[in-house]
């Protein structure tokens, strides 16, 4: 390197940028979060004028998220060469001020919202590349790349807001993009109606968060995340009403938006949305802003010792919960879907045992391959309706992502196929991939914080995961071909730029678990560096769990230690995968439209529990006969007849009454004039 | 009973006599001669209650200019001499006369807690100090100037008005 | 003399009262009408003189707008007589329900 100087400078730089302490001073943090406003507003613009420039909108809604990306990079960098930097805030304006509340519109660079802001742009630029492809003769393509750079940008401001009403504007903000990006086939009342269900489904949630942001005003007079996290130990009482019901109250918002037990219902139909959509809003990013603020709010929860329970029990029960119907759906991606609710009940039971880095770690490592999964379905349910489409077969949804009619397309979308075997393994626990170093923890911090039932819970639900997927797999890729004998021959892979971000998935679902390898593991070099990294922004909730509950022991319930665990989690897990594979691989099944309904148990699962006909019954059926009486007996009886028409009746009498003394004659007016002085008068001179 | 007392019911008692008058004569020519009789004599009392300019402006307004008015349109509808008899019927009369003794009677009531000898006259040493129209029109002109310039609004309005209304139309 | 002064305008005011409840011819119900606005204004010199000037600019505005009123009144009777060929009141009563 000696003799050129420009790259002997540069070296120098970032030798000392990472050597030397330096405070952290942010990179453009605004532009981070303008750069995908900047792309929806001129997307939006030319789907508007000019919906035919699809290569501008190919070229600016990926590349202000590439940007953006490129941003959040350079910002980590920064706070990893700041060691332990304290966060930073940026505010730019005042929003509201109305008495004591003082709201800013501020941004709060840490290591935990820089880390969230990387997956999130990182994740977004790979699926916006996949969108060029996947949604490139869709007529309402710039459309969509508008929503889809909103999306961002709603997410970003949710991840990196300094106070809770800014984080409830992104919250609201990915929520409306979600229902939009649902129902973005307006036009098909089922996927219409999907995109409401989440709406409404996340509205009940959204009550929880307002209803313990109030709170949150009304016991500690700030809103500031900042503020808040210092006064709550001193504010609150240790496992307080209070602050028990306030961190409920937030975790009802997250069981809305991250779709766990009893608010997950929304989820799985808000796959009628396109696939590049299902991977990034509703399994890479949006659904994992309640892990998010259970994360960022650990220090509240870290003084309700009974929400952290129920955020655990909750976290587990969904996790091995929506594990089981997983295994006995036929959709391709409502398998997926199912997966993601139980993985995203992984991620509850992390921060609900206080394993916040576990949680968020998860989160980082799941965004990379259950969006791989799901862009491989992508991948599969396009060239499916491609050969149906051109072999004159009927190309709706319910055909062309039914299993049951696929199999044995190995042959025909090999990257495909690789990549999904990735992510599955990746997603299975498989060692070495990136979700075996992130569910182990979480499994491990669970059996090493006492809690032996959530323990188990989880274990079985490692093994159910390793076994659906596996059964996915088979039913997509392997076996005899159940496409059509016409159909087949139109089969094709996919457009390279699909296959680009497959590839770019994969890669992150294999080396994204390598950040945090935990000590016990044998064999491998201890490298705990994204524990080590979100420590300062954990630091406070640790300290509070610490101080009342006592160090994490370092044996499983059942005795051993993390390393053995691991190595016995990930035995299993191989097994399982083994076993299911050879199990189904002969299997013949029926094609969708032969197949009849599966019977007892598997019934059971089909049916999904029969949660959304309970639902129906318990929720839904009893709050339409109560709309109909507000509406016939309230509304058009009460308001309308007594009331609003009662009123004009009323008017019209008094009035026919009053005309009958304008006879005409001025003498008639001027009696009653002086009459009227005359009690005036008279009740004065009394 | 000094002169000035004198003079006052001398005044008053024209005034309530020419107003009755006024209401019980049939022609309309002669009600307006009485109705300026019974605005002289008001003029009259303001003289006697210090308001030297108001009593000017009574002749020259309303004896003046008003009544001339009246007997002008007295005259140009030929109501003079062809008049019909607009005087209602007996029962009328004493209606009439019995309201007119109630609200009599109440505003009596009313008034009754006006003080029997006043403290001390205000407006006197005022005149005295700045004379007649000074004293009036200070106020008029500082205080009130804005009602002032209003009021002259609507007399344009007025004449305006007024001229359009009467005018025979094409 | 305030006392006699009220008395009188009550007096005048009353006349004025039951003149325009007697009489049909719109010309005289007109002046009776004056009748109490002089009653009114002789209240507010009598008043005035012990209260302050103010009573007596207030009457100086009465008689701006009795004599804008008249103007306008007379014309009016005067467009009405052209097309009833009459003034008394029992004839107008368009305006009725």
């Amino acid at each position: 390197m000696v003799g050129v100087p420009v790259l002997d400078s540069m070296l120098a730089l970032v030798q000392e940028a990472t050597t030397h302490e330096r405070a952290y001073v942010p990179f453009l943090p605004s532009w981070m979060i303008l750069l995908p406003f900047i792309g929806f507003v001129i997307n939006g613009a030319v789907g508007y004028l000019a919906p035919d420039r699809r290569k501008l909108v190919s070229a600016v809604g990926p590349g202000v998220l590439g940007l953006s990306f490129l941003v959040a990079a350079v910002n980590l960098v920064l706070l990893i060469a700041a060691h332990d930097a304290e966060p930073v805030i940026r505010s730019y304006w005042t929003w509201m001020e109305v008495g004591q509340l003082r709201i800013e519109a501020a941004l709060q660079l840490d290591q935990l919202s820089v880390m969230m802001a990387l997956v999130v742009t990182c994740v977004s630029f790979i699926i916006h590349i996949y969108s060029i492809g996947y949604m490139g003769e869709d007529p309402g393509y710039a459309r969509y790349f508008s929503f889809l750079n909103l999306f961002v940008f709603f997410m970003l401001v949710l991840v990196l807001a300094a106070n809770f009403p800014l984080m409830f504007v992104g919250w609201e903000g990915v929520g409306l993009c979600s229902y939009l990006l649902i129902g973005f086939w307006f036009t098909e009342p089922a996927k219409a109606d999907a995109g409401q269900k989440a709406f409404i489904v996340n509205r009940i949630g959204d009550f929880g968060f307002l209803a313990a942001m109030f709170a949150l005003f009304a016991y500690l007079g700030t809103l500031d995340f900042q503020a808040v996290f210092a006064i709550a130990p001193r504010g609150f009482e240790y496992g307080g009403a209070a602050v028990t019901l306030i961190t409920l109250f937030l975790f009802l918002g997250c069981t809305g938006k991250s779709a766990q037990i009893p608010l997950y219902v929304w989820l799985p139909d808000a796959m009628h949305g396109p696939t590049p959509v299902s991977a990034l809003i509703h399994a890479a990013t949006m659904v994992t802003a309640g892990v998010y603020l259970v994360a960022r709010t650990g220090v509240l929860f870290a003084l309700a010792p009974l929400s952290m329970t129920v955020v655990a029990v909750v976290g587990a029960v969904t996790a091995l919960f929506a594990a089981t119907i997983a295994v006995q759906q036929f959709d391709i991606k409502r398998v997926i879907a199912y997966s993601t609710i139980s993985q995203l009940g992984y991620m509850f039971l992390a921060v609900g045992v206080g394993a916040y880095t576990a949680g968020i770690f998860h989160l980082a490592t799941h965004a990379f391959f259950k969006a791989l999964l799901f862009l491989a379905s992508g991948a599969v349910i396009h060239a499916m309706h491609h050969a149906l489409e051109h072999a004159g077969e009927e190309a709706g949804e319910d055909v062309t992502q039914d299993m049951r009619n696929m199999g044995g397309l190995k042959a025909y979308l090999p990257t495909s196929f690789r990549t999904a075997w990735i992510g599955a393994l990746a997603l299975a626990g498989v060692f070495p991939l990136a979700g075996f170093f992130s569910k182990d923890e979480i499994i491990w911090s669970a059996g090493a914080r006492g809690q032996t039932l959530l323990w188990v819970l989880a274990v079985l639900t490692a093994l159910l995961t390793a076994g659906y997927i596996t059964r996915w797999l088979v039913m997509v890729f392997h076996g005899a071909s159940r496409v059509g004998e016409g159909a087949r021959r139109y089969l094709r892979a996919a457009p390279s730029v699909m296959l680009v971000a497959l590839v770019l998935l994969a890669v992150g679902s294999v080396v994204s678990g390598w950040v945090n390898v935990p000590e016990a593991l044998p064999l491998l070099p201890e490298f705990t560096w994204l524990h080590q990294f979100l420590h300062p922004s954990f630091e406070a909730a640790e300290h509070v769990l610490v101080e009342h509950m006592g160090e994490p022991a370092h044996v499983a319930p059942l005795g051993g230690g993390e390393g053995t665990w691991a190595v016995l989690s990930t035995t299993a897990a191989i097994l399982v995968v083994i076993f299911t594979f050879m199990a189904l691989r002969g299997k013949r099944y029926l094609s969708a439209r032969e197949a009849a309904e599966p019977t007892g148990l598997w019934r059971l699962l089909y049916r999904k529990w029969y949660v959304d006909e309970l639902y129906d019954l318990v929720i839904v059926k009893p709050f339409k006969a109560l709309c109909m009486v507000s509406w016939r007996v309230i509304d058009q009886g009460l308001i309308d007849g007594a009331l609003v028409d009662g009123v004009a009746y009323t008017t019209r009498f008094g009035g026919w009454v009053v005309s009958r003394f304008q006879t005409g004659y001025v003498g008639t007016y001027v009696l009653i004039i002086v009459i009227g002085i005359l009690i005036i008068l008279g009740a004065v001179a009394l | 009973m000094d002169l000035s007392q004198i003079v006052f019911y001398l005044f008053a008692g024209v005034a309530v006599a020419s107003s009755v008058l006024m209401v019980t004569r049939k022609n309309p020519v002669y009600a307006a001669l009485y109705l300026v009789l019974t605005l002289f004599s008001i003029a009259g009392l303001f003289v006697l209650l210090d308001a030297h300019f108001l009593a000017a402006l009574q002749v020259v307004v309303y004896a003046g200019a008003i009544l001339v008015l009246f007997l002008f349109v007295i005259m140009l509808l030929n109501l003079g001499h062809a008049f019909e008899p607009d005087i209602r019927g007996r029962f009328w009369w004493v209606f009439a006369a019995g309201l007119g003794l109630v609200l009599l009677a109440e505003l009596v009531a009313v008034m009754r807690g006006a003080p029997e000898r006043p403290e001390a006259d205000i407006v006197g040493p005022l005149l005295e100090a700045r004379g007649a129209v000074a004293a009036v029109a200070e106020p008029l002109f500082q205080s009130y100037v804005v009602a002032l310039e209003i009021t002259g609004i609507l007399l344009l309005v007025a004449m305006v008005g007024a001229v359009v209304i009467a005018k025979r139309k094409a | 003399m305030l006392i006699e002064s009220l008395l009188l305008s009550a007096i005048l005011f009353a006349v004025g009262v039951a003149g325009v409840l007697l009489r049909r011819n719109a010309i005289v119900m007109f002046m009776c009408i004056e009748l109490m606005l002089n009653a009114v204004n002789l209240f507010l010199v009598a008043v005035s003189r012990y209260a302050g000037i103010e009573g007596q600019v207030f009457v100086i505005f009465v008689m701006t707008v009795a004599a804008a009123e008249a103007a306008v009144g007379l014309a009016i009777i005067i467009s009405i007589f052209r097309h009833y060929e009459s003034v008394d009141v029992r004839n107008f009563r368009l305006l009725r329900w």
